[in-house]
Formats: structure tokens, sequence, C-alpha cells
């Protein structure tokens, strides 16, 4: 038994490229859908990973009661000054709380790519931001410095955007402002910002009031101490929240619609793919129902029959999903794009195609391959052999 | 049209693979329908975009508030009919997702630039008198069940009242109206600037931005470079825009959505192209011996070629139909999703139509030329 499936699903297989056009149907057909369903997750993967990683778990942001984002919020400066003064915030080493009052505006820059005129955050932040936020790291240029028109622009903004290399002047509400340096954040959302120092911005935007406050705190156990001590300040009406929270709900909504698109349009493209590798096996398995047939009379069971049918839609079908998750992966993976994030400004992510992502291809590859070669495989076990072996 | 039951038998020849084709190519135009439809929609406000209209927004950003005193300003600009404000409000209703486009406006102004709001001038008066009025789009008071007289209450994400320091602004609802022309817009609501502008903590005296209509649609670029040129140099410097640009450079913002639905749908046709071509060769192969009978018989090269094609056409057309017949069926599903209504364009149809005959000459274009070089006398002795 075990010696029969083996030699036919060799003789089968050996037998593919003689069968090279209607093959090939399975191999493009399931390729498509998978580069599809791959490039779309790559997408959404990327964007969760860019926002939802941004921030730690010993930091928090304090966000207006009900603001949800922080360009909705706002936050007087004797406010922001009673929520570092809680109890949690760390100290530095001259015993002043480590956090920044801060404010994003939103100003536009044209597009690298198109030219189309984008959102983009300009944030206004403290001489604290080092020590706040330890996965800045200048990578070119240096660090703003405080009450002088500079800036400094993330990595993802600057190869997005044009206007913001090193040394340019960009100007905004008759002000001219410097860059400075650029800084990488290790992929956050931070990546695609415009960070200056909060004081100036304040003043060149004619504001008086900052939109978040974040703080550091001693250990990520700390938040809740300082969560409750802002929450029963009668003062405050504040949302105090982790800033992995934060981002998690930031990014919920679109990798949840992307998430939507991949599975809906790549179920539906492998429905279509599905019946054509029907077609196929089912052409396959009448051009061989002569040596089928040979094979029955001679004594072979219909069981090794059966699994060569599968083995061949299976094989087909693996390699369809490798060439597509290749293409997806050779095509897309490390492109950066970016859309409308929850602060109405661009955020840049990069699509990345994980191993994971791959896995998941490969297995809608296979389960197509699977469901097409089904009924075809029943078809041949059934073949009357006396009818087969006379057919021209 | 007397060949007609020659191709249908032709057609259902292999009853399996001709279903099995025909079901894919349905997926391919299902998408297609739907792909589209979606665009359609994120295009429909470009395309109902009035170019009678421009708005000018602050030139940082939309976010950016300009000052209330500009509309003077705005207004003696020749050529120019109309100016209103608006403001982003940020309303929801209860939950954070019943999200509500709410905006302050002066409503003379704004019924004035925007002449496709259709309400009842008695509902108009009734908004100027209560001071917390408010007039819905119709869809928007089906949504939720409300009817004029009630009493709402929307959460601002963004606007504190002064009074109570809360974010909830109760508002009285004293009228409805319907968008003429796009009825995507039938969810928004219209409230009085001024009830807005007393009772907010911060940013009194500012609007978003300003709407302005123009007499001549050809001058429009010349308007907007007029009113640009007022403020330049002042602290808050605008940028004016043609609704239509101003929408489209909005929607782009979310990502190029076009080029994903045409990359997706180009990965489907290529995929289908292959599969039905297949077929296509398959069954001609399988059918020398008898379209050489039929050759015999006194058909022409041509006529062979011909029947070919339509063989190929009439499974594409036929698909298709099913396809974007689905997609229609599919939309109301769609709907919760895209947070508004779609549906199946009549210029998606016809370009889905269009797309089924290439797709159908593609596929038998090949077959089709080899039935007409088929030499009978070889074919019929099977060389």
């Amino acid at each position: 038994m075990f010696k029969q499936t083996i030699a036919i699903t060799a003789m089968n297989l050996r037998a593919i490229p003689q069968r090279l056009g209607t093959s090939s149907v399975i191999v493009v057909g399931i390729a498509g859908v998978v580069a599809v369903l791959v490039s779309v997750l790559a997408m959404a993967t990327g964007f969760h990973k860019t926002v939802a990683n941004s921030g730690r778990a010993d930091r928090a942001i304090v966000l207006r009661g009900g603001s949800q984002a922080e360009i909705n919020s706002s936050i007087t400066r004797d406010n922001m000054l009673t929520i570092l003064d809680a109890a949690g915030v760390r100290k530095d080493a001259s015993g002043k709380p480590i956090g920044c009052g801060e404010l994003v505006t939103v100003v536009n820059l044209p597009k690298i790519d198109d030219g189309n005129s984008s959102n983009v955050t300009l944030r206004g932040s403290c001489g604290q931001l080092a020590q706040l936020r330890p996965e800045l790291k200048i990578s070119q240029g240096r660090m703003f410095q405080p009450a002088v028109r500079e800036l400094i622009v993330g990595a993802g903004a600057a190869k997005q955007f044009r206007g913001v290399t090193l040394g340019e002047t960009i100007s905004f509400r008759d002000s001219d402002w410097t860059v400075v340096g650029i800084f990488t954040t290790g992929g956050d959302a931070h990546e695609s910002e415009l960070i200056a120092d909060a004081d100036t911005v304040q003043s060149a935007f004619r504001r008086n009031m900052f939109q978040s406050v974040t703080a550091l705190l001693d250990a990520p156990s700390a938040f809740e101490r300082f969560k409750d001590a802002l929450t029963t300040n009668p003062t405050l009406t504040v949302d105090v929240k982790r800033e992995p929270d934060y981002y998690a709900e930031q990014s919920k909504q679109l990798t949840k619609l992307l998430n939507f698109i991949a599975y809906f349009v790549g179920g539906i493209m492998a429905v279509g793919a599905m019946f054509g590798a029907l077609n196929t096996m089912y052409s396959a398995v009448s051009a061989r129902s002569r040596e089928i047939a040979t094979l029955r009379a001679i004594g072979f069971g219909s069981g090794p029959v059966v699994f060569s049918v599968f083995a061949e839609s299976l094989l087909l079908a693996l390699m369809g999903g490798a060439i597509g998750a290749l293409l997806a992966w050779v095509f897309f993976n490390g492109n950066a794009v970016s859309t409308l994030g929850a602060n109405f400004s661009q955020v840049v992510f990069r699509l990345t195609v994980t191993p994971g992502l791959i896995l998941a291809g490969i297995w809608l590859a296979l389960f197509i391959g699977l469901l097409g070669g089904l009924f075809p495989a029943i078809r041949s076990a059934r073949l009357p052999v006396v009818d087969a072996l006379r057919a021209s | 049209m007397k060949y007609f039951p020659l191709l249908w038998a032709t057609l259902w020849r292999k009853k399996a693979r001709t279903i099995f084709t025909l079901l894919s190519i349905v997926i391919a135009f299902l998408l297609f329908g739907m792909l589209q439809g979606v665009n359609a929609a994120f295009q429909q406000g470009v395309n109902n975009a009035n170019v009678n209209r421009l708005i000018v927004a602050s030139r940082i950003s939309l976010t950016e508030p300009l000052p209330i005193s500009q509309k003077q300003q705005i207004e003696a600009v020749p050529g120019i009919t109309g100016v209103a404000s608006s403001s982003w409000f940020g309303a929801y209703y209860q939950e954070q997702k019943n999200f509500v486009f709410a905006m302050p406006v002066d409503i003379d102004d704004y019924l004035n630039v925007v002449p496709e709001i259709k309400t009842a001038p008695e509902q108009v008066e009734a908004l100027k008198r209560t001071r917390t009025g408010i007039i819905m789009g119709i869809d928007l008071m089906k949504k939720y069940g409300w009817k004029i007289g009630d009493r709402v209450s929307l959460h601002s994400t963004i606007w504190v009242r002064k009074d109570d320091g809360s974010s909830n602004w109760p508002f009285d609802i004293v009228g409805t109206y319907i968008f003429e022309g796009d009825e995507s817009q039938n969810t928004g609501a219209f409230f009085n600037y001024s009830y807005f502008d007393e009772a907010r903590t911060f940013g009194n005296g500012t609007v978003g931005w300003w709407t302005v209509s123009v007499k001549d649609p050809n001058q429009s670029a010349q308007i907007a470079a007029a009113i640009d040129k007022l403020f330049v140099n002042s602290p808050d410097e605008t940028k004016s825009q043609s609704e239509k640009e101003f929408t489209q450079s909005f929607i782009k913002q979310f990502g190029d959505i076009n080029f994903i639905v045409k990359a997706i749908l180009g990965a489907v046709f290529f995929t289908l192209l292959f599969l039905t071509g297949n077929t296509m060769m398959q069954s001609v192969r399988e059918r020398i011996p008898e379209l050489a009978v039929l050759k015999t018989l006194g058909f022409t090269d041509a006529k062979v070629t011909a029947l070919v094609l339509a063989e190929s056409l009439l499974l594409c057309v036929i698909a298709a139909a099913l396809g974007l017949l689905c997609a229609d069926l599919m939309f109301p599903m769609l709907e919760s999703v895209m947070g508004g209504a779609v549906s199946l364009p009549p210029r998606v149809i016809a370009i889905g139509g269009g797309v089924a005959v290439v797709l159908a000459l593609a596929t038998g274009g090949l077959p089709a030329l080899r039935a007409k070089r088929l030499v009978i006398v070889d074919a019929l002795a099977g060389r």
C-alpha cells in the first residue's frame, strides 16, 4: 500500500511538466491570492507595529477627560505642574520630576512622492525630552535648543516629506524654523513627527496651553498610584493612561479595517482560485484517466490514486503560495507608506511581512489546494476501469 | 442569432469545467464591483464638490483656527457671493463610535454658500430663535429615532463648556435638512455659531475654516490667490483651494485608496486571464475535429473564428453580469464597515461591461486564431 502510494505519487509528480499549462493555473491563481492577502496584512502589521509599539509601560500620558487623542485635548500650565508633582513620577538627580507638558500642532508639508500637502505633527516638548524618552536618539545633527526656533525631525518624516532635511529652514506663521537634527525612536509613531521646544512652539502658535503631559514613573507598578493621585484631585478632570494602552487604542481601528480588507478580499479571491484549482485537477484526472485505469486494472488500490491527486494539488498550491508570499515580500516588505493617524496627522509606517504572515499565506494556499483536489480525487477513485481503458 | 443554440451547446460541452470557469470570473467581477463601489464612495465627495466654492483654511493646517475678523476682508474681494464659517466640533452621541458630524455655523451665511442644503424656512427661523437649536440631516434623525422637539446631548471631544466645565453640549432639535445630490451628507447637523462661541472656554472669536462661494467658477483660481494675498505676512496666513482640490487632498491623506484598489484588481484580473485563457485553449484543443467538421460543412474561417470568440464573450458577459449583481446585493452588508451608504454606480457597471469584453477578447483570441488556421485534412486526421 505504502509502496504503491509512493510509486504512483512519484510518477504523477514527474508528469506535471507535461501538463504545464493547466498546472500553472493553480500556481498562478494561488500566488495571486496569497500575494494580495500577505501584502494587505503586511500593511496592517506594519501600522500596528509602529503605533502600538510606541511607548513604555513605565510612562503615562495624561489628557483632558474624554478627549481621546492629544490633538483634542488641552491642559493648562497650572494643571501640568500639578500632574508632574503627583505621586509616582520619577525624579532626576536634582529632584525634578521627569516629564513634559507637550503640545501638538499640525503643519502642512508636501509629500516627496506626489507633492500632496499632508498633515504632519509638530510636537512641542521640553528640555527633559532626552530623559523622558531615552529611546529617542539623534542620528544626525544635534538636539534643539530652548528659546530658539529649532526643531528635530523624525527619520520617518524626513524620508516621507519634502523640506525637512538637516540644515533646511521651514516657515510657519511668519517664523522660520531650522532643522538641526534627525532622530530615531526605534520605529515608533514619534518618528513621523517634528519636535521642538514647547515654549517656543507656544509663542509661535500663540497658545498658552498644553495638550498632554507625559511622565516617567518610578516603575510600571507606580502607575496605579499616579492615576489615583490625579483622578482624586478635584482640580483636575483628566484621563490617565499607560503609554502602550494609549497607543494600542489609537491603532485599533485602522488595524481592524485593514485586517477586514485582507481577509474579506483574500477570502473572496481564494474562492475564485479554488474554482481554478478544481478545473485544473479535474482536467489532470481526465488526462490521466487511462493511466489510472491501467494502474487499477493491474491491481493498484484506489487509495494511492486518490493520494497522488491530493499530492499533486497540494504541491502545486504550495508552490503558488510560496511564489505569492515571495512576491509580497520582495515588492512590499519595508516599503514606507503613511496614513492619517489619530492626531489628524500622518503616521509613517513600513509594510512588514513577518514569518507569521508568510505562514498564514501558505496555510491558505494549502487549504485551497486541499479543497481543489478533493472532488477530482473522489472522481479518480470512482473512475470505471473498463470505460476509462476504452476511452480514446 | 441562429447560431445561439450551437454556441450554447459548445459552452456546456464540459459542464463542470464551464461552471468552475464561470464561477471564478463571477468572483473576479464581484470583487471588481465591490472595490470600485467603495472607491466610488470615497471619490463621491470629490465628484460632488461644487466648482463654485472655495475652502479657505489656515496655511499651516486645517487644525489652526482663523480669526472671525477675516470675514469682512474676504467678503470685500470682488467676485465673491458669500462667505460662511465652519468649525470642527468633534461630537459623538453617548458612545465614541457614534460620531456625529455637527458644525457650528451662521445658518443664513451657510445656506447662502451651500444651497444644496434644503430645509424649511420656518425651521431656519426656529434655529435662529433658539440659542441651543440644531438642524439635523434626515438620516441622522432616523438613525437615533430623534424627532423635532427632542433635546439631545452631544459630547464634544474638543470643546469644553464655560458654565459647568463639561464637554456635554445640550441641543434642541428644531429642524431637518436634506442635502441635494449627495445622500451621504444627510448625516450631519448644524447649530448656532453664537451659542458655540459664547459657551466654549477657549478659542473664542475664531473659526475653523471659511467656505466661500464665487460668482464665476472660471475666476476661482484668481479669487483664491486674491484671498491668500490679503493675509500674506499676517499671523493668520490662509490657503484657499477649490472644494474639489481640498476634498481630494484630504482623501489622499488616508493613503492612495485608488492605487490599492487598482493593484488588487490587477492581481485578480491577471490571475483570471490566465485561468480563462487556459480553459478556452483546452476547450478548443479538444474540439479540433469538431471545428474541422464545421469547416468541411462550409463554415468560413471567419465564421469559425467568430464562433470561438462569441463563446468566450458569452461566458465572460454572463459571469460579469452575475458578479456585478452579487456585488450590488452585498453592498448593504458593507455599509456598517464603510460607515455610510455605498452603492454600485452606473459608471462602474459600464466599466465592468467593457472589462468583460476585453477579457473575452484577450482569452478567446489565441484559441480563435488557432481555430482559424486549422487545416481541415490535418485536423480530421488528428495530426
